[in-house]
């Protein structure tokens, strides 16, 4: 028997306890997934635990950023399942993952180009009265949309600020630097109200002044209660910074530990070291 | 597999895909209809061949004419909406020669070379025809592919290539300015009266019999047939044989892989044009030679039904074009047998709108240009 | 006042929406009023041509802005515009005209109902066919979903040219009943309707602006307006007086259209629309539920398309098919990209240029040249125009030729004014301004402005 049915085996017998279950918000069981005969994600399980900063580390082409897509509805598995709070929300639309608190970024930030740093910021919170049509456009009623506007607006400052990219709330997004733009993305995520953010590849093409910010804000709100999972694979931002790691190799978990245990590998040298792809 | 799982993957397929069901449905209908008139008679297997027989012919000018929009469409990556109007610069610039080469003597040269605009001359009257005036057409099928080469390496060199690098989106509302000025000025120069171009009536015909009637086949169809089988063979020897066929494979699959490898893009994009534009140009001609009409409209009511073949063969492949272009043919003559014939067009449109929504790759699709 | 301060205070009021609206009008209607006075038109003649020009700088409007919301806003790239153009008037025609017997014989008739309420008719059924559209389109990709939608325009035009669909014969009497008792019954009052296949439909009812006029009372004050501008038009005025009005009236429904879209593109669902033209997934994944806004949006544009489509030909005399071609589809493109696609003022203006300087313009050029120079009647083909200068250098021929085919030559100066843009100018007059979508200020709350001190915060390596 192979060791990650083994993983799969424990983390079913986890998922049976309710105790459990509140401190693991997500499950993510045997998933699988082939494109065009290639398995990019093959049996994978894992479960990352409340308040945690969790890595998932791999070489290119290990499968992380399937695996991502998978949770977050932007693919569906072909076999399976991925539960969140306790609820399966596997092959849920994307949206629909969103809003039950599991909100990603994206590798390469996608900022709404043509919309100001203040208009992706205000898309972002959940349940906006303005977001039904005839609230916007019917006299009366709209003056209710202005009131919850207005009251967003003061939270959109204060995440701005937090973040440190107040001054550019006007510009477009299209014309921030790269870094800029992932420390939007963030900001956008966190004004969704998530419970857990996924964050893909948070400090690629980040200078280090910015990265240590990044990492600064991360730290923070993980000890106000939030949940991470962090793709990444600068191996030593990960093995500094997480309580977990996850290693991914060729489709399958490759182990799972502490960052101490994973270093000490031999498996996770080789598949760093073995010359794959 | 069991038959109650069968039964149960049918159910849940068709409980998701309710659009799916509809048309399964329709499927087994039309196929009852038409089972169900030929036994009683009130369709006749004669009336079907005639009908196939044409779809066949206007399928063979859909999928010449779809093989340049395919091209362009996967190696340019734009839906070249002047498309339909290259098929009219083709159709009067082919049939100018022929009524010049058939006429010289009987008209003056202007007359002709405008393709008797204002109904000073006619194309009948001239004799122009396969049987009657075979160098005429053997000419004039050749400038049309040479005039519509030109015009096409023309525009790109002045409208595409300055934007090769903006959007999709960005070249397909170009094209529809290219589409406005070109069609219009066809009209300024060639007149707007739709008008006969051949002597139809001087051309042989035979009469087969099939089943319990007859099929009428002419000289037109003939050349249609042999003119499109010869250049759809060319075609695939030159993608298949050469060089430059390998590179414009190469650069309908992936641009990127194209440029690092070092083939010479804007040497295939002239490529393109010149095997795309002559192709458009020549089915443009065989068009009007085989309806025995032209008009500046002809290409531009074509052109849907040629993205119709171009989608449904899946954008990219030469194959593609050609079997789509016979499918939208037969769909447009054939749906007569069950729906009024003034939605034989409608039905082509509503398989190529079905196809987008259930297979937007294309049913040949696979390898892209091969 | 100094120059400059006039300068500043000039250029600070084009900077403004409703100074660069009022300018960019100004300018036309200045333009093409002092031209008709250089070039000597009639009372009648100015008139009729300022009417004219209102009428197609208002459907324009319209139309622009309509497909602004599609395009500009949710980046649904329809090329059907006409065909729910189309549905709106066809439909409308068909629940107003009278009754076939009042018709007569030979002409199909409809069910009688009031304009206004067959009006409404006419938008919901141009909504309910962009819903049936939607359903499945949406999910296409931009180039996909224009083919679909230019072939489901053509699919509609074929309809009303369609033998198949030129009458049905009206139940006499319509009776639901269950169990022996009736629970409805409805007597229509059409014997005969349809769309008239390829011959159209005449439409005998009332007056468009009549019926305006009427439900707004102010049929009577109308009335006594026509006696008093027949003291400067002695002769049957009321037609001229008629375009005059209802030009100003459809510049009111372009009012209405701003309004509305305005609100609609400033707030919380027109930001949802904006993420969706620029990103669809990010949308996606911030949990909005993409296909439903998309969904809002294409039908609400439709049903403006189609109520558009009223007011362009319901007031016609007739309406046959080919005046649905797509060619209205693309006209409406062209005035929206001169004005800016995302920008709703834009939509205005672009309606305006467009349909001043390239719709009206070439032909309101030629009743000038008429109206100044004697014309003679000119060749008819392009061969007889170019004979002369073969043979005498003689150009006139040939210039009179091109005056006469004006009608196409515009054509071609719209696509040649299409290419040019999108070489040069590819966002048009206003493409890229700031219309903020959002129902208030963005600026900071309490210090009502962005934060001035830039110099703490690094910006991260550049792009």
């Amino acid at each position: 028997m192979s060791e990650t049915t083994e993983q799969a085996d424990r983390t079913a017998a986890e998922a049976s306890n309710a105790d459990e279950r509140g401190r693991y918000p997500l499950q993510v069981r045997n998933l699988k997934k082939t494109f065009g005969g290639i398995t990019a994600v093959d049996d994978v399980s894992f479960e990352v635990e409340e308040g945690t900063l969790t890595g998932l580390i791999g070489p290119n082409g290990a499968g992380k950023s399937t695996t991502f897509n998978l949770i977050t509805g932007m693919n569906d598995p072909d076999a399976g399942a991925v539960r969140f709070n306790g609820e399966e929300i596997t092959r849920l639309a994307s949206h629909e993952i969103a809003d039950r608190g599991l909100v990603r970024t994206f590798q390469i930030a996608r900022e709404l180009e043509e919309m100001t740093v203040l208009e992706n910021m205000m898309l972002a919170p959940k349940n906006q009265r303005g977001e039904k049509l005839w609230r916007s456009v019917v006299p009366g009623l709209r003056d209710d949309v202005r009131r919850q506007e207005e009251e967003l607006l003061e939270r959109v400052w204060e995440v701005l600020d937090f973040f440190e990219i107040d001054h550019l709330a006007e510009e477009y997004a299209g014309n921030l630097s790269g870094g800029q733009r992932k420390l939007l993305e963030m900001a956008r995520a966190l004004l969704t109200d998530p419970d857990m953010l996924l964050l893909d590849e948070p400090f690629a093409g980040v200078n280090p002044s910015l990265e240590r910010r990044l990492l600064e804000h991360i730290h923070e709100l993980r000890e106000d209660g939030y949940t991470f999972l962090i793709v990444e694979h600068d191996m030593d931002l990960i093995m500094n910074n997480c309580e977990r790691v996850i290693v991914m190799h060729q489709g399958k978990i490759l182990m799972e530990g502490t960052p101490a245990e994973v270093k000490a590998s031999e498996d996770v040298i080789e598949a760093y070291l073995g010359g794959e792809v | 597999m069991g038959v109650s799982e069968t039964y149960a993957r049918g159910r849940r397929f068709f409980v998701e895909q309710p659009l799916a069901l509809g048309v399964a449905l329709v499927g087994l209908y039309m196929a009852w209809f038409l089972g169900e008139g030929l036994i009683t008679g009130r369709i006749l297997f004669s009336d079907i061949a005639s009908w196939a027989w044409d779809g066949l012919m206007r399928g063979l000018i859909i999928g010449l004419a779809g093989i340049g929009l395919s091209m362009t469409y996967s190696i340019l990556n734009f839906a070249n909406f002047a498309h339909g109007d290259y098929i009219t610069t083709g159709a009067f610039g082919g049939m100018a020669a022929s009524y010049l080469l058939a006429g010289l003597g009987d008209a003056d040269a202007g007359s002709l070379l405008l393709v008797g605009s204002g109904r000073s001359v006619y194309g009948g009257a001239l004799g122009v025809g396969i049987v009657t005036s075979p160098l005429a057409v053997v000419a004039g099928m050749f400038i049309a592919g040479v005039a519509t080469v030109a015009l096409a390496l023309l525009i790109d060199r002045f409208v595409y290539k300055p934007i090769r690098d903006e959007s999709g989106i960005t070249l397909l509302i170009t094209s529809i300015g290219v589409a406005f000025a070109l069609r219009y000025l066809i009209v300024f120069v060639f007149g707007s009266d739709v008008r006969g171009t051949t002597a139809a009536g001087q051309q042989p015909t035979a009469s087969l019999l099939f089943v319990d009637g007859y099929v009428r086949i002419n000289a037109h169809d003939v050349t249609l047939l042999v003119v499109s089988a010869a250049l759809m063979l060319g075609v695939h020897l030159l993608l298949q044989r050469t060089k430059l066929g390998k590179a414009m494979r190469a650069m309908s699959d992936n641009e990127d892989l194209a440029r690092i490898t070092g083939i010479p893009t804007e040497r295939v994009v002239k490529s393109t044009w010149i095997i795309g534009g002559g192709l458009t140009g020549v089915a443009g001609y065989m068009f009007v030679l085989w309806k025995g009409t032209i008009g500046f409209n002809d290409g531009w009511l074509l052109l849907l039904l040629i993205f119709a073949a171009v989608i449904l063969g899946g954008i990219g492949s030469i194959y593609g074009a050609i079997a789509g272009g016979i499918v939208i043919g037969m769909t447009a003559s054939l749906s007569i047998v069950w729906i009024p014939s003034e939605f034989g067009r409608a039905a082509a449109f509503a398989v190529m709108i079905l196809i987008l929504l259930f297979k937007p790759q294309g049913i040949f699709s696979g390898r892209s240009t091969a | 006042m100094s120059p400059s301060g006039f300068r500043s205070r000039a250029s600070d009021l084009l900077n403004r929406d409703p100074g660069l609206v009022l300018a960019v009008f100004g300018g036309i209607y200045l333009a093409y009023i002092l031209a008709g006075l250089v070039f000597g038109f009639s009372v009648r003649g100015h008139m009729n041509s300022i009417a004219n020009l209102t009428f197609y700088v208002a459907v324009f409007g319209m139309l622009a802005l309509a497909l602004n919301l599609h395009w500009g806003y949710t980046g649904l790239f329809n090329i059907g515009v006409v065909g729910f153009m189309g549905i709106g008037v066809y439909v409308t025609a068909v629940l107003a005209k009278p009754p076939a017997a009042q018709g007569g014989a030979a002409q199909v008739g409809g069910f009688g109902l009031p304009l206004g309420i067959a009006a409404i008719g006419g938008v919901l059924v141009a909504a309910a066919v962009g819903l049936v559209v939607a359903l499945p389109a949406l999910r296409l990709r931009a180039d996909y979903l224009a083919i679909v939608t230019i072939a489901f325009s053509e699919i509609i035009r074929f309809t009303f040219m369609s033998d198949t669909f030129q009458s049905f014969d009206v139940p006499g009497t319509v009776d639901i009943a269950v169990g022996g008792v009736t629970l409805f019954s409805y007597d229509p009052a059409a014997e005969m309707v349809g769309f008239g296949g390829g011959g159209g439909l005449i439409l005998n009812y009332v007056d468009p602006l009549e019926a305006i006029l009427r439900t707004l009372f102010l049929w009577d004050p109308y009335l006594g307006l026509v006696d008093a501008v027949s003291v400067v038009i002695p002769s049957n005025p009321k037609p001229v007086v008629d375009g005059f009005v209802y030009g100003l009236v459809l510049l009111g429904v372009v009012a209405l259209y701003y309004w509305l879209l305005s609100r609609t593109g400033e707030s919380p669902f027109g930001r949802v629309l904006k993420a969706i033209r620029e990103d669809e997934d990010v949308a996606n994944s911030l949990g909005k539920d993409t296909s439903r806004f998309k969904l809002k949006s294409f039908v609400l544009g439709c049903a403006l398309m189609g109520f558009a489509g009223i007011l362009w030909y319901a007031g016609r005399g007739s309406i046959t098919p080919p005046s649905f071609r797509p060619n209205i589809t693309f006209y409406v493109w062209i005035a929206l990209i001169i004005g800016g696609a995302g920008s709703n003022t834009g939509s205005v203006l672009g309606g305006a240029v467009f349909a001043a300087l390239l719709y009206e313009g070439p032909r309101y050029f030629k009743n000038l040249v008429q109206a100044a120079v004697d014309i003679p009647d000119g060749p008819g083909s392009f061969g007889q125009a170019m004979a002369p200068i073969g043979a005498s250098l003689d150009p006139v021929p040939f210039l009179v030729y091109t005056l006469n085919s004006i009608g196409q030559l515009r054509l071609v100066i719209m696509g040649l004014v299409l290419i040019w843009l999108m070489h040069n100018r590819p966002e048009g007059m206003l493409g890229h301004r700031k219309e903020t979508a959002a129902s208030v200020d963005l600026s900071r709350p309490d210090r009502g402005g962005p934060d001035e001190d830039v110099a703490a915060a690094d910006g991260g390596e550049t792009r």
